[in-house]
């Protein structure tokens, strides 16, 4: 531009009257004053003063550590037991038939079991004083371990001293990122956690819906094609539940086993709810459909709810197993199982395995509370007929999760106060990946006379019509 | 900060010495013995609270010493050294079994599932299968009695160079026990101390078989939880069924997006996942360094969120009581006048300083001489000194009525077992004197004399040996990798079980071993571990620090440092 007009400038001169050279000079003048002016400031520098800075902290006020939370909360006003919770428990001073708690098998107060437990606090003392690593490995630990793998006819057993930290941990000693995880959107809070923890592509597919899975596999397998260096070194597995925690379903193992070999992907089975339920054994869900045990990566499971003690465990072959004890979290950092939980485990096995007829039982209660809670108006039980743990849901919501909330409470302190104790499903709303609706969870045990049970039935059926109509 | 600042701060990490007095004080001294590399920084700061420009007294109530020493050069690379030459065999051997010249030991995948995606990247076990795996015996010995002073060992011998064990079906009796964390000898099997647990099982027996929020809480954990709160002096506190959960169950329910959490670089895997599931940001300050910390509370508070540049919802500050590698105890003041000055929270994690330390074990809060209140958010476990399992978060009603709601933990894990819950509480009865002896106060003294005078001890005999004095954790540095096995075997010999660590639990030149002093530990039994370390000292040469007693009184005569402001 500069040149162009000087150019110009140095042209036109020649025949050029005084006035227009004036002009010239000025545009000269004006073009150096261009030339060698500051070039303009997008910006102006945004260092702040110390001064700006100290106005900024001084200023700055953080949210409350934790909201208020209202006094009249649900959470906050929680049933309180007192004494045990077996059978027979004692809810906020009122006495009741226990429906609540996951004692499927009457384990819990089981003389057997504390006589174990007794042995050992008085060999063990309580704590391990230290994880599994550093002198906190007892021999009934290995003991139980080996018990486990026994029971479950797996090649290792591996104990985790928390239930919801087995699956939790398990999952991302497996999956890191950039693997993928198909998950059925019902799974429970533990499974959900422990894919967060991994992070791991997660894909879910529709609550047991087998044919909403393959179309997830199938795009996968599009996708594998496009880029197949990435997909030789791209872990898959996919993570299920044997009975549902959250709606009290069986998932389709069988379909699933192929869609397993179909597409090469690990499966990985949370069975706590079926562990010591399904099957002749009571070996879980394999066991009830006659599934070859190996054809399952992995199995977890807690011990809180069949076995009656605390803690989880997972089994299967060694191969996969054993990868844990180095990188399984809540193994490896945190104190082993106290070993009076442990050996009550073990004597809730030998148990189990001297009563195989206890899981008939169990079974057979199940389907009669199923039956006998059919048809009530205004309640629908979601779950299998031979599920220990099934849901009651309103057939229709009442406007808002809250009210509906509010109505079930209404029901469940209907029961407790003549003589049923029941509890809702309890869920963090905010956390849940796909959060339940709500529900009243029934707790078959086998300690239930069938009586007792027909009472529960029918005591739900008189709250749901004072409550709901 | 200035330069200068920044240099000594990076001078720090490699080998110091904290130190802090009561009444007025401070210096900051370097020893230089060999100005080239051998520094060692020997420090004393002095510390004001300032209130409108007036000074009011220190922020330490009391002595503070923590050393760090570094080894010399040479045992750097000699190190590095021992790790290459393990890795070269190791890339060897992993070569003769491609080629099968050596036998697979490691289990196989099913033939059936051979073509799927491999479940282990290769060289992801490469260190387990070539390094750990020859010294693995070191790890979960299994033990068969209570976890005492001394237990008694499973023996094990192995015939395929640690790949697979035998139990030989003796027992090695007695072993000195300096590896559990029996802080306090709780874990005990006395039928007088159990009797309350022993009546508690034969009540509640050992399950509960439902979460806190339905079916689950007891008037066991109720009776519980009043009484942590009383201990720890603080309004409320709700106690979990495992530890490692505390946190990682409950940190995601105290902070989330577009929070902000300050995690100190050491800080243990339950906070560091917790940390993670919240979803928050997490940034690292260096270990127990206040200026790193305060760098980067400015740098937050002043940038606010990377990208959006939106204020930070909060910033928590993560921090553990007494660090379980370091045996470093966290300086409390320092952070606890930042966190105020800066408007932050705090949340501390006593797992291994409740009970530990304090004048009546009360954990870091009392040994500081401080105020509950001071912390937001007092988080600890029962594993350690009360002998049993689980932990607790205390702190405001406000707090811990939220955690009652949204603790992860509170909606979808069992509540802790009865029995359990009774040890916690008989223990801390006796703690709090409400059994009506003393037994619990002299418990934390007898803790105090052993962790003084071991600690003394060692740093007479001239290991470098890395922490606090008054922290029961003693770390004492082994360096070379060759060493970890050798020292764990040979300790094991005399009838002394310790725990080994190296990488990657440790950096990859700092493997060491790490002693649990307890209450329940005899002046005989102190001394027999002592002993045996002189011997294997010399044998192994590990006594690598540049101190001795003759040289250097003032690191352990804490009198010598009360100098005039």
């Amino acid at each position: 531009f500069v040149c162009c007009i000087s150019f110009w400038i140095l042209f036109s001169q020649g025949k050029a009257p005084a006035y227009h050279l004036i002009l010239e000079g000025i545009l000269i003048l004006w073009i150096i004053r261009l030339i060698f002016s500051k070039t303009y400031k997008l910006q102006e520098r945004s260092d702040l003063t110390p001064k700006e800075k100290e106005e900024l902290i001084e200023e700055w006020q953080p949210e409350p550590l934790v909201p208020p939370v209202s006094k009249d909360h649900p959470a906050l006003n929680y049933n309180i037991v007192s004494g045990p919770p077996t059978h027979k428990i004692v809810v906020n001073g009122k006495e009741c038939i226990n429906f609540a708690s996951f004692n499927f098998l009457g384990l819990l107060d089981n003389e057997k079991v504390k006589s174990a437990a007794q042995a050992s606090l008085k060999k063990y003392g309580v704590g391990t004083c230290g994880p599994r690593g550093f002198y906190g490995t007892f021999d009934v630990h290995l003991e139980l371990e080996d018990r486990l793998a026994k029971f479950m006819r797996t090649e290792e057993a591996i104990i985790y001293s928390y239930g919801f930290a087995t699956i939790a941990s398990a999952i991302p000693a497996y999956s890191k990122r950039g693997d993928i995880v198909f998950v059925d959107e019902a799974a429970c809070f533990a499974i959900q956690k422990g894919l967060q923890a991994s992070r791991s592509n997660i894909k879910l597919f529709k609550h047991n819906d087998m044919t909403d899975l393959e179309r997830l596999l199938k795009e996968q397998e599009t996708e594998d094609q496009k880029n197949p260096r990435k997909a030789r070194v791209t872990r898959r597995f996919i993570v299920v539940e044997g009975l549902y925690m959250n709606t009290g379903d069986i998932c389709p193992l069988p379909e699933l086993i192929k869609l397993k070999y179909k597409y090469k992907v690990r499966i990985f089975l949370e069975e706590s709810l079926s562990f010591g339920v399904l099957g002749e054994h009571g070996r879980g869900i394999t066991e009830h459909f006659g599934i070859n045990i190996d054809d399952i990566d992995l199995i977890s499971a807690n011990m809180e709810n069949s076995l009656a003690s605390i803690g989880g465990f997972c089994c299967g072959r060694s191969f996969i197993i054993d990868h844990q004890r180095l990188s399984g979290q809540g193994y490896c950092f945190s104190a082993s199982l106290p070993p009076l939980l442990a050996a009550a485990a073990i004597e809730a096995l030998n148990i189990m395995e001297d009563n195989p007829d206890i899981f008939q039982t169990l079974r057979a209660k199940c389907k009669r509370i199923h039956r006998a809670l059919q048809g009530i108006s205004g309640l629908r039980v979601v779950g299998e007929s031979f599920s220990p743990a099934l849901h009651l849901r309103l057939e229709d919501s009442y406007g808002s999760r809250e009210n509906d909330v509010k109505l079930l409470k209404r029901i469940v302190d209907y029961c407790v106060n003549r003589g049923i104790a029941l509890t809702q499903a309890r869920y963090l709303e905010k956390e849940e990946k796909c959060l339940p609706s709500p529900s009243i969870r029934v707790v078959v045990t086998v300690e239930q006379t069938e009586q007792e049970l027909d009472k529960a039935a029918s005591l739900i059926k008189e709250a749901a019509e004072s409550v709901l109509n | 900060m200035s330069q200068r600042q920044d240099k000594e701060y990076s001078l720090a990490g490699e080998g110091y010495v904290i130190s802090c007095q009561p009444g007025s004080l401070l210096v900051e001294t370097k020893i230089k013995r060999h100005p080239w590399k051998h520094q060692v920084l020997l420090r004393l700061r002095k510390l004001f609270k300032k209130k409108n420009g007036v000074t009011n007294g220190t922020l330490y109530k009391k002595t503070f010493i923590e050393h760090f020493e570094q080894a010399p050069m040479y045992v750097a690379v000699l190190t590095f050294v021992g790790f290459g030459v393990g890795t070269i065999f190791g890339y060897l051997r992993d070569f003769m079994r491609a080629w099968g010249l050596e036998k697979r030991n490691v289990a196989q995948e099913r033939e059936q599932q051979k073509d799927f995606v491999p479940l282990y990247q290769d060289f992801e076990n490469f260190y387990t299968r070539n390094l750990y795996m020859r010294i693995r015996d070191n790890w979960n010995r299994p033990i068969c009695s209570v976890p005492g002073p001394q237990f008694d060992l499973m023996e094990r011998v192995t015939d395929d160079y640690n790949w697979t064990f035998r139990f030989t079906g003796r027992t090695i009796k007695n072993v000195i026990n300096m590896g559990s964390y029996n802080y306090l000898g709780f874990a005990e099997t006395d039928p007088n101390a159990l009797k309350t647990v022993t009546k508690e099982l034969q009540k509640y027996g050992t399950g509960i078989c439902s979460t806190r929020q339905e079916m689950g809480t007891l008037d066991k954990h109720v009776e519980l939880e009043n009484l942590v709160a009383k201990f720890l002096g603080v309004e409320d506190a709700m106690v979990f069924g495992m530890g490692f959960a505390t946190n990682s169950m409950n940190i995601p329910a105290l902070v989330g997006k577009g929070c902000l959490i300050l995690s100190d670089e050491l800080n243990h895997t339950s906070l560091v996942l917790g940390a993670r599931l919240s979803g928050a940001t997490i940034r690292i300050f260096k270990h127990n360094n206040m200026q790193s910390l305060e760098k980067l509370l400015r740098d937050a508070i002043i940038y606010g969120q990377p990208r959006s540049r939106r204020a930070w919802r909060k910033i928590i500050i993560l921090v553990e009581g007494i660090y379980s590698m370091e045996g470093s105890i966290v300086q409390l003041p320092e952070i606890v006048s930042l966190k105020k000055k800066y408007k932050a929270y705090l949340y501390l994690d006593e797992a291994h300083s409740i009970g530990a330390v304090g004048a009546t074990g009360r954990g870091v809060v009392e040994y500081f001489g401080m105020n509950p209140d001071d912390v937001d958010v007092l988080m600890g476990t029962f594993t350690k000194s009360f002998g049993a399992a689980g932990g607790y978060i205390a702190g405001k009603k406000g707090l811990v009525d939220f955690l009652r709601t949204h603790s992860h933990s509170a909606v979808y894990a069992t509540s802790m077992c009865p029995p359990v819950a009774e040890q916690i509480i008989r223990a801390m009865k006796c703690l709090m004197g409400l059994d009506g002896t003393t037994q619990g106060l002299q418990r934390v003294r007898q803790l105090g004399k052993n962790t003084r005078y071991f600690r003394r001890r060692l740093h007479e005999m001239g290991f470098i040996i890395y922490g606090n004095d008054d922290s029961p954790v003693v770390p004492l540095l082994l360096y070379m990798p060759g060493k970890i096995g050798a020292f764990a075997r040979r300790m094991l010999e005399k009838n002394i079980g310790v725990v080994v660590v190296g990488f990657p639990a440790t950096p990859i030149t700092e493997s060491r071993a790490r002693f649990c002093v307890s209450a329940a530990h005899t002046r005989e039994m102190l001394d027999t571990v002592l002993n045996a370390l002189d011997e294997l000292g010399d044998f192994l040469q590990l006594k690598y620090s540049r101190y001795s007693k003759s040289s250097h009184p003032e690191l352990y005569e804490e009198n010598r440092f009360e100098f005039e402001d």
